[in-house]
């Protein structure tokens, strides 16, 4: 039985679609197969944003914790999206809570990893921003809108 | 030769049924008091008269198909309104209609369809929903997408909860906001399109809800690779008179009751950004 390898596994996600073969070995170096029970908490606020995730199968909530009260969902994510963002911005700390709603099958990538890795070398490091950014903006825009709640009754 | 209906005068109706479908928002199935009720199209709209208060435009939100008589989801957001939610199984009220453009339903046969509904923009569509579901061989690929405000919010939960049983359709259902409780998706509908199972070079989309939902959704649509003429919209603008003569619901160059409701995306895409329209 041949087993797949980690390069095989991220050439085949469409977040890393076209991404440069030169640099699958350096990504691969930094991914490993993991898995959460459904509940689970995946990432805690505030704590190093030492890992993202690339979410292969499940689904995962992402909240926000409040005293007294219970906590928010702000979005879901699920097969094909990432999560953990805190891992490119200083000082790397994570802004959320992340908890998988069911069984999830993920990708984590070891941050800290990449990071050096795209220090050492910048074309590895746009690339990443290449793939982060949209991402980034369309979470951004899909929030926008969200805040505007436009079913209320105003 | 029989003289031709006057648009003007409405026909009385008697509430049959009132079914509360959300805490604002309730559900009246009417019969004529005499005759017979017209025939419709899914996405048209009748003039509902509550008796010494005024009219308002409510859509069908039943097809023909369903029931004898029309079937109205009205939620309680006015004086007129507000008047039509509150009534009760056997009281009275004028019906003008059936008017309007309806949805592509026949058009659409042999395309997938994908409905996108935001909050109360499901009533408008049921009526194509059960069309198409009633000759579901006639098409590809069903997708409906809905989204609203909270849990709470869920229109028609029974009929997505049948809908989402069937193994020919794709539903999915996501609000804006939820606590830990709840465990459907969380985010705008608009973010529901990218995953969906549809061809974009030969679906028809239908799309109801506040309109800068159906602006959103209809630019996520066009990234997914649908061109706007295949993009409908049910546009909803104060009616008066419904039959294009007052010029209340004006739209640019469209009067939503003659011309509309229901608008392909490339005619009006110009307009929905126009803060005066």
């Amino acid at each position: 039985m041949n087993m797949e390898t980690m390069d095989q596994i991220l050439a085949r996600q469409a977040f890393f679609a076209d991404f440069p073969p030169e640099f699958a070995a350096l990504l691969a170096g930094c991914a490993s197969n993991c898995h959460f029970k459904a509940g689970e908490y995946i990432i805690h606020e505030g704590d190093p944003a030492d890992r993202f995730y690339l979410v292969r199968q499940g689904k995962v909530a992402l909240e926000i914790a409040a005293p007294a009260r219970a906590p928010v969902v702000i979005t879901t994510l699920g097969e094909g999206q990432i999560v953990g963002m805190s891992w490119l911005v200083a000082p790397y700390r994570s802004e959320f809570d992340a908890r998988a709603m069911e069984p999830v099958r993920a990708i984590a990538i070891d941050a800290a990893c990449l990071r050096g890795k795209c220090e050492v070398d910048h074309h590895l490091g746009y690339e990443m921003m290449k793939r982060f950014l949209p991402v980034i903006v369309k979470r951004l825009h899909a929030t926008r809108l969200q805040v505007l709640d436009v079913y209320g009754h105003n | 030769m029989q003289a031709a209906r006057d648009p003007f005068v409405p026909d009385i109706y008697r509430v049959e049924q009132v079914r509360r479908e959300l805490a604002d928002a309730v559900t009246l199935e009417l019969a004529p008091q005499s005759g017979t009720r017209p025939d419709f199209r899914p996405g048209q709209f009748n003039m509902l008269y509550a008796f010494g208060v005024g009219e308002v435009a409510i859509s069908m939100s039943a097809s023909a198909r369903e029931k004898p008589g029309f079937v109205h989801t009205v939620r309680n957001a006015g004086a007129v309104s507000g008047a039509l939610a509150r009534l009760e199984p056997g009281a009275t009220l004028g019906v003008r209609g059936p008017f309007g453009t309806g949805w592509p339903v026949a058009e659409a046969e042999g395309r997938d369809v994908v409905i996108v509904a935001g909050g109360l923009g499901l009533a408008p569509l049921r009526p194509a929903i059960q069309e198409v579901l009633a000759r579901r061989e006639c098409y590809g690929r069903v997708t409906i997408l809905v989204g609203c405000r909270s849990p709470y919010d869920i229109l028609y939960r029974h009929d997505l909860e049948q809908w989402r049983q069937r193994l020919d359709v794709t539903v999915e259902v996501t609000v804006d906001h939820a606590g830990t409780d709840w465990h459907g998706d969380v985010g705008f509908v608009t973010t529901l399109i990218p995953r969906s199972p549809f061809d974009p070079d030969k679906a028809v989309a239908l799309v109801c809800g506040p309109e800068v939902m159906m602006r959103f959704a209809g630019g996520a649509l066009q990234k997914a690779g649908m061109p706007a003429s295949d993009i409908y919209l049910s546009m909803e603008r104060n009616m008066k008179c419904a039959i294009g003569l007052c010029g209340h619901c004006q739209f640019g160059p469209a009067f939503i009751c003659k011309d509309g409701p229901v608008l392909p995306l490339e005619r009006i895409a110009g307009l929905l950004a126009v803060q005066e329209i």
